[in-house]
């Protein structure tokens, strides 16, 4: 069974953003890159189906800069077989669709039985390219799963999808594209031998022109960037219990209209 | 000239951190307050791959090398010194000399299950009458067909309880002095060892620190690590290469306490500002980053010089003493930024100060390493080996 895990490279979380020099862009500087954690859940499922069925060829695949094969490089050290890596100028815009697409050709040329990744990468929270990719294979797609099981002749994969208050699970024909929820696993950290036998396994380099694809004007594009306002202090009622209860009260219903 | 880690030391890094972050922090107050050693923890360290950094695969070992051991001890030390001392004991002072010293066969025997992570080891030097003397050795092995057989007591023996094989250093030739140490390694359950205590101590106290007895108890031929009367020779450049991660130990101890300090001081108010914002406590916060960051690129040119094989003993012997030195002032300097509640245990400081004493002392006190120090510079000759 052939599994691939799309992955992108994010700042760390505990990264402070500021807003770069050009207003349409973070500045990057001093940013400790990460793969991002929803995607991490998908490499870990991969990992364990690759344990549970004795054998897999589990494939991470990112679109991105240079520094974007660190995370590849993160995947392989927790235990992915091999990596490709999408990298051109071409894409140096792209939105989710153009991301989806050339993401959606790898899948094509690499024929896998099934597509897993992150709900949502944690730098710009689209959370579009899973059905995206989905939509331009006409895969099946299940998001958000919390559980998810491959039968035993890999053709459908049971999955548990979370909705409110509840899991929805469906029968999912493959080949599919599955996207994880927190909770899905706890992923493994890289053991030493993982990381040090990283660098001896493929990362492929791939261009927009080995997938057939040029550079296409983004159907997104951004206008600005804007940091959010301070939040403002909190505020604190003062007086006996019974009038502060009553003030509180009336300041919940009337100020912040919450109750 | 480049300071910068490589990918891999950088991703050695993050994971030793994790684990810290995740795993050990969480229990690392309570099995100091309790003294009890952490297996489960150190079990995910070796499961890991961090008790054989350096160690090449084929022994079990991570395959990396000694700056990776260092920054992972560090990020280790940083969240408890506890760990960190089991992680120098497996990795450097008993696996680096069975790698080193030991035949093909020892190395599969004896290095690959504690370099692995499924056993430790431990390193037995100190007697109660041999500590910075360490040539004054009275445990005798006396040889007895294609056995030795042992003799006398070691004391303060890290990871003495836990460990499966002890590294024993004996006098098998009392007329040769300190040429007539070689060394062993004793398996648990040879009869004829045991531990007789363990030691309740002001710092580390999570860690085993035992006294190990020896009464005519007889080791193959076989567990003799190099010939006899190489063994003061073995334990003197085993202490060279512990002591790099000592000094990386003391620099996670300093840096702990100095994250600590910093957290309080930008939360703390007093008179009517953050105490960060007082120029006296900024000269304190000031003072422990740049020792801190000295220390830091002592033991990384320390490991450095090593993973190139270029003589290190003196760069280690300064790297240690700075290391232990400052971890000592951070930490005293800690509890002052946090002022009474730095003396509680709830503001963990306290411990860090309480462990941050030792690395003053094991491993050659810092009077020991200004001897070698002091030696070098004034170009005497080494009359250790």
């Amino acid at each position: 069974m052939k599994i691939l895990v799309l992955v992108k490279q994010v700042p760390d979380t505990a990264t402070q953003v500021k807003i770069g020099a050009n207003p349409k862009a973070i500045d990057t500087a001093g940013i400790t890159w990460i793969v991002s954690p929803y995607d991490e859940f998908a490499v870990e499922e991969a990992l364990r189906i690759k344990e549970k069925r004795g054998q897999a060829d589990v494939v991470a695949v990112t679109l991105g800069p240079d520094r974007a094969k660190e995370a590849l490089r993160s995947c392989l050290a927790m235990g992915c077989d091999r990596a490709i890596h999408l990298n051109d100028p071409a894409w140096a815009e792209a939105d989710t669709l153009a991301t989806a697409k050339a993401l959606a050709a790898v899948v094509k040329q690499e024929s896998p039985e099934l597509v897993l990744t992150g709900r949502q990468a944690i730098d710009d929270d689209m959370g579009a390219v899973p059905a995206q990719v989905a939509e331009l294979l006409g895969w099946p797609c299940a998001y958000w799963i919390m559980e998810e099981a491959v039968d035993g002749d890999g053709k459908t994969a049971r999955t548990g999808r979370q909705v409110e208050g509840g899991l929805e699970i469906f029968d999912v024909p493959l080949p599919a594209v599955l996207s994880a929820q927190k909770g899905l696993n706890e992923p493994r950290y890289p053991t030493l031998k993982g990381i040090m036998g990283a660098k001896k396994k493929e990362i492929k380099d791939v261009k927009a022109g080995d997938l057939g694809l040029g550079a296409e004007t983004p159907q997104l594009s951004v206008v600005a960037l804007e940091a959010l306002p301070p939040r403002p202090p909190g505020r604190i009622i003062q007086g006996d219990v019974p009038t502060a209860v009553k003030e509180l009260v009336r300041s919940l219903r009337e100020d912040a209209k919450a109750i | 000239m480049h300071l910068e880690l490589t990918e891999e030391q950088r991703m050695i890094q993050a994971m030793a951190r994790e684990l810290a972050e995740s795993e050990i922090a969480s229990v690392a107050d309570e099995i100091d307050r309790e003294a009890r050693f952490p297996h489960e923890t150190v079990k995910r360290m070796g499961e890991l791959g961090l008790m054989g950094i350096a160690i090449p695969e084929q022994w079990g070992g991570s395959g990396s090398d000694t700056i990776a051991y260092v920054v992972a001890l560090e990020e280790i030390a940083k969240v408890c010194a506890s760990h960190a001392v089991v992680m120098s004991v497996d990795n450097s002072l008993y696996g680096e000399p069975v790698l080193r010293s030991g035949t093909d066969a020892q190395r599969e025997r004896f290095l690959k299950p504690v370099a692995s992570g499924h056993a430790h080891g431990c390193f037995a030097l100190t007697e109660p009458e041999a500590g910075s003397d360490a040539r004054n050795q009275h445990t005798l092995a006396r040889r007895d067909g294609d056995h030795y057989v042992l003799n006398g007591r070691k004391l303060f023996i890290t990871n003495g309880r836990e460990a499966s094989f002890a590294l024993v250093f004996c006098q098998t030739d009392a007329a040769r002095a300190h040429h007539g140490i070689t060394a062993f390694v004793v398996e648990k359950g040879t009869p004829g060892f045991t531990v007789a205590k363990t030691e309740d101590k002001l710092g580390l106290r999570a860690s085993d620190t035992a006294e190990l007895v020896f009464e005519e108890c007889r080791v193959p031929v076989a567990n003799r690590l190099g010939d006899e009367g190489m063994g003061f020779t073995i334990a003197m450049a085993t202490l060279d290469g512990g002591r790099i991660g000592i000094a990386a130990q003391a620099v996670g101890i300093a840096a702990g306490a100095f994250e600590r300090s910093l957290a309080y001081a930008r939360e703390r108010k007093a008179f009517g500002a953050r105490i960060g914002d007082h120029q006296m406590v900024q000269w304190m916060l000031a003072d422990m980053a740049t020792a801190i960051d000295a220390a830091r690129l002592l033991t990384h040119r320390a490991a450095w010089l090593k993973d190139r094989e270029e003589p290190y003993g003196v760069a280690a012997a300064m790297a240690k003493l700075f290391a232990s030195d400052t971890a000592m002032r951070v930490t005293t300097d800690a509890i002052q930024v946090h002022g009474g509640y730095g003396y509680i245990k709830e503001y963990r400081v306290e411990r860090y100060f309480r462990d941050a004493k030792i690395t003053q002392i094991y491993e050659g006190t810092s009077q020991i390493q200004k001897l070698v120090i002091a030696r070098d510079v004034l170009g005497g000759h080494d009359d250790r080996a």
